[in-house]
């Protein structure tokens, strides 16, 4: 059983959690993920380790609430257990002294970025990070990210902080105004990361990103977290969850994304009607 | 009773759930011997002098002799007889492929020129097993000293489940490493609950643990903690990780969604309790039409479960002919019987998709037998030109599996094959590193749950020796000298 340690709101359904989990903690690196699993008839889900301690053998997931899982986790509260922690999972990021790294987050994206921008850092490189957001409530860890950063820009749909545009623009700005980037790490939604692959690639800047297909095992086992990278069938789970953002086929991956969206719903809906917790995002939806 | 009147026997059907009914729910099919019927198909067995049956079975277990025990209505001692070789016998009894082993060989079955016809030795097996489990709670073995050694069992499938159970009655100090948070391997992700009910695996689980074996589940060996590290601090370690590396066929579309391993199809189903969906959160894809490539025990079960998911059509599309299918005669029985549709010497070429990305067919081209292969079966041949469209809504590959890599990939001092087995001395189960023993799948490639067991008993036996002598080499040899010993 992993007791929750302490559980912090970061914005609009997005919770950080420290949990008790020292044998994960022992041996992760900067990148990997784990898999948990919050009840007995429960799912098991893929969540990036932000961060671990391993002194107080604890581990910091920052999760979005999107669907059932992550609703009920944020019900529970400090002293609640939840079951099943697997991992550390995943190869871990390449950290190497480059030179000049920028990092880009959108949403939620940002949490797994964090502990990349962080190691980059601490390896001497020098940080640009550009996070972006639909709007100024949905960015998170900023002041962490500044903390790991030399510079920060922000972005917002709605202009309510930052640039108003969406990150790509940024980076196009940037570089315009003359900034050269020996690497560039992007995590965020995939139509995002897309784009911004897009743009890189003619910008001649190499690209890595993280992929968050579909997970069960999370171990290589079921297949079901294939993406096409480079033309060839890779499992994001063994092989990544890092991969080379240029030889990505998001289009496929975004479409596989989809492969339970119906059933999800019914999972959500349900919870939703026997419990009343709703997401605040779609609080707003309906209110509109 | 004679020899001659034992022959006139008919063979003891077991009862079972009715076809029509079973594929609505997840609960096993044969129903089970009352003990009078275990009875008198006990008394088919000629009780041979010479027991080809126990040639036939590959952990060797004295078939005539608790045979005789069921028939005496002595069933504690059967059970007995059955432990002596078989850590899980209501696991082999239900799975094994008796027509290929024991009843394979069995002079009822040769006689009647039919191995179905045999000793029914795979019922009478399941019979006792759940006899005892009826009984209550087992008794555990009285406290054996503590050698004050530590094991690593790396896995908890049946190799990794023997190997524990064998070690902690020499006293070793044993803990399971298990990636999911339950033990049983491919007994529980895998093979479905209408074929092996999970209670009886938990059931095994259970009694290990009351004997003083630990389990560490979540625990990924080679990720959670690096294989060096549980290699040193244990006397010795038994990588029994499985062959859980899906094959694909590698042909256009295999990304569609719809399409699937049947590890993942089965692991949904079965360990994450998708049948139960929307009460268990884990959700499956479901479709009026399921196509399953293959023609082993896995593809039995991934069209078997596509029913009890409420598809209109299962179908299995296999590339040989039902003669070199590798499943055991009884699941393609019932399979036929639940109504799965057969399509033989047939081959997916190509997938086919909607614009939404979704597979909606398989192209499909028909094969013939040719010459024998390396396998020894006769190789199938496509047929040019004879392609077809099969149209489908979700299609699972069920084509094999490969050892499991994580282990080796992430500890090169072990040894494997061109094709990532673990190589091992046969006898031993003795790895390229001291102190390591391997066993199981990750031995062989995708086989059987008995093969797995007898590995894991032979690698307990040696492990016990190694401990005990400390000695690596000749270990083969000093092996051989006790067991003459102990005759
Ligand atoms: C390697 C990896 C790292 C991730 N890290 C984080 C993180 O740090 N923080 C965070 O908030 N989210 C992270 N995610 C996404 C997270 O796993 C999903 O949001 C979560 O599974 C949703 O579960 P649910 O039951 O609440 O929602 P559901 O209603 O089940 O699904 C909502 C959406 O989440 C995705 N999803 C659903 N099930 C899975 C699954 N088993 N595996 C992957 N995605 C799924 C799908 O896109 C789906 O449409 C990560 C995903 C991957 C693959
Ligand atoms: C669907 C299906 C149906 C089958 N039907 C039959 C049948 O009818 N009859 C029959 O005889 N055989 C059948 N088999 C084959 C049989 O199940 C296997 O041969 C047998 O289970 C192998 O046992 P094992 O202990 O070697 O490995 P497994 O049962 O595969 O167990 C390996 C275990 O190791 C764990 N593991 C893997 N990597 C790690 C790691 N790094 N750290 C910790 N743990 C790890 C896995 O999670 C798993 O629990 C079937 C197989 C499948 C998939
Ligand atoms: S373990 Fe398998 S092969 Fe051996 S007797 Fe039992 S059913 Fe037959
Ligand atoms: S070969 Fe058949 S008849 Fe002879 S002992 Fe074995 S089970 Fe009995
Ligand atoms: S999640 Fe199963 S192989 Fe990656």
């Amino acid at each position: 059983m992993h007791r929750i340690l302490y559980k912090e709101t970061l914005g609009p359904d997005v919770t950080l959690y420290r949990l008790h989990a020292p044998d994960v903690a022992a041996y992760r690196e900067p990148g990997q993920f784990v898999l948990i699993r919050i009840c007995d008839e429960g799912e098991r889900i893929p969540i990036t380790l932000a961060d671990v301690d391993r002194d107080e053998g604890s581990i910091t997931l920052i999760i979005q609430s999107v669907g059932k899982t992550t609703l009920k986790l944020a019900q529970m509260e400090i002293g609640d257990s939840i079951p099943d922690i697997a991992g550390p999972l995943g190869k871990a990021t390449h950290i190497e002294m480059v030179g000049h790294v920028l990092c880009v987050g959108g949403g939620i994206g940002t949490a797994p970025l964090y502990p990349v921008a962080k190691a980059m850092k601490d390896a001497g490189n020098e940080v640009t990070s550009i996070l972006g957001a639909r709007s100024e409530n949905l960015l998170i860890l900023e002041d962490r990210m500044r903390a790991v950063s030399d510079k920060v820009v922000i972005t917002t749909d709605d202009g309510s902080k930052g640039k108003k545009g969406l990150v790509t623009d940024a980076i196009s700005e940037l570089v315009e105004q003359g900034a050269k980037f020996d690497q560039c790490i992007c995590m965020g939604p995939p139509i995002m990361m897309k784009f911004v692959c897009l743009l890189t690639k003619k910008l001649g800047i190499p690209t890595v990103v993280s992929l968050n297909p579909i997970m069960v095992d999370g171990t290589g086992m079921c297949g079901g977290c294939r993406v096409t990278v480079g033309g060839k069938t890779k499992f994001a789970c063994v092989d990544g969850p890092e991969f080379d953002g240029h030889e990505v086929d998001f289009d496929e991956m975004m479409a596989r994304l989809n492969t339970y969206r119906n059933e999800e719903k019914i999972s959500l809906e349900r919870y939703s009607d026997e419990t009343g917790c709703r997401l605040e995002a779609s609080l707003k939806g309906g209110a509109k | 009773m004679k020899p001659a009147e034992r022959l006139k026997i008919p063979p003891t059907s077991m009862p079972e759930q009715d076809p029509k009914e079973r594929i609505h729910n997840v609960r096993e099919v044969p129903l089970g011997y009352t003990p009078e019927m275990a009875m008198v198909e006990a008394q088919r067995c000629l009780q041979c002098k010479t027991p080809f049956c126990i040639e036939g079975c590959p952990v060797g277990i004295d078939i005539p002799g608790f045979i005789r025990a069921i028939e005496q209505g002595d069933f504690s001692e059967g059970v007995r007889v059955l432990k002596q070789k078989n850590l899980l016998p209501a696991v082999c009894g239900r799975v094994c492929p008796q027509e290929e082993q024991c009843q394979a060989v069995c002079v009822i079955g040769k006689a009647k020129k039919d191995p179905t016809k045999a000793v029914m030795i795979g019922k009478l097996e399941m019979f006792l097993a759940d006899w005892e489990r009826k009984q209550g709670e087992l008794a555990t073995p009285p406290e054996v000293r503590k050698t004050g050694k530590k094991v690593a069992v790396v896995g908890g499938g049946p190799a990794g489940l023997t190997v524990a159970g064998d070690l902690i009655k020499y006293g070793h100090d044993v803990t399971v490493y298990e990636a999911f948070h339950k033990a049983g391997g491919v007994l529980v992700y895998g093979i479905p609950e209408f074929r092996l009910p999970k209670a009886i695996v938990q059931a095994e689980v259970d009694y290990l643990e009351k004997l003083g074996v630990k389990f560490r589940y979540n625990f990924i060996v080679g990720k959670t903690a690096p294989v060096a590290k549980i290699v040193e601090e244990n006397d010795a370690v038994f990588i029994g990780t499985g062959a859980g590396l899906p094959r694909f066929m590698h042909v256009e579309g295999e990304n569609l969604l719809g399409v699937l391993s049947a590890n993942e199809y089965l692991t949904r189903a079965n360990l994450m309790k998708a049948y139960s969906f929307p009460q268990s959160d884990t959700p499956i894809v479901n479709g009026r039409t399921v196509i399953t490539v293959g023609g082993g025990n896995v593809a039995m079960d991934c069209a078997r479960t596509a029913l009890r998911m409420g598809a209109e059509r299962s179908l299995i599309v296999y590339r040989r002919a039902e003669e070199q299918m590798p499943a055991r005669l009884e699941e393609i029985h019932h399979a036929r019987e639940e109504g799965v549709e057969f399509h033989l010497l047939n081959n997916p070429v190509r997938l086919t998709g909607n614009d939404k990305g979704w597979i909606t067919g398989a192209e499909l081209i028909r094969m013939e037998l040719g010459k024998p292969d390396a396998s020894g079966r006769r190789r199938p041949i496509a047929i040019e030109g004879s392609e077809y469209v099969m149209e489908t809504d979700i299609l699972i590959v069920a084509i094999g599996n490969s050892p499991n890599p994580l282990v080796p990939s992430s500890y090169p001092e072990l040894d494997v094959t061109n094709w990532g087995g673990v190589i091992v001395n046969e006898v031993t189960g003795q790895t390229s590193v001291p102190g390591v023993f391997a066993g199981g799948d990750i031995v062989l490639g995708a086989a059987t749950v008995i093969l797995a067991m007898g590995h894991g008993r032979r690698a307990a036996r040696a492990m016990n020796l190694y401990l005990s002598s400390g000695r690596w080499t000749d270990l083969e040899d000093s092996l051989e000298l006790c067991r003459a010993e102990v005759r």
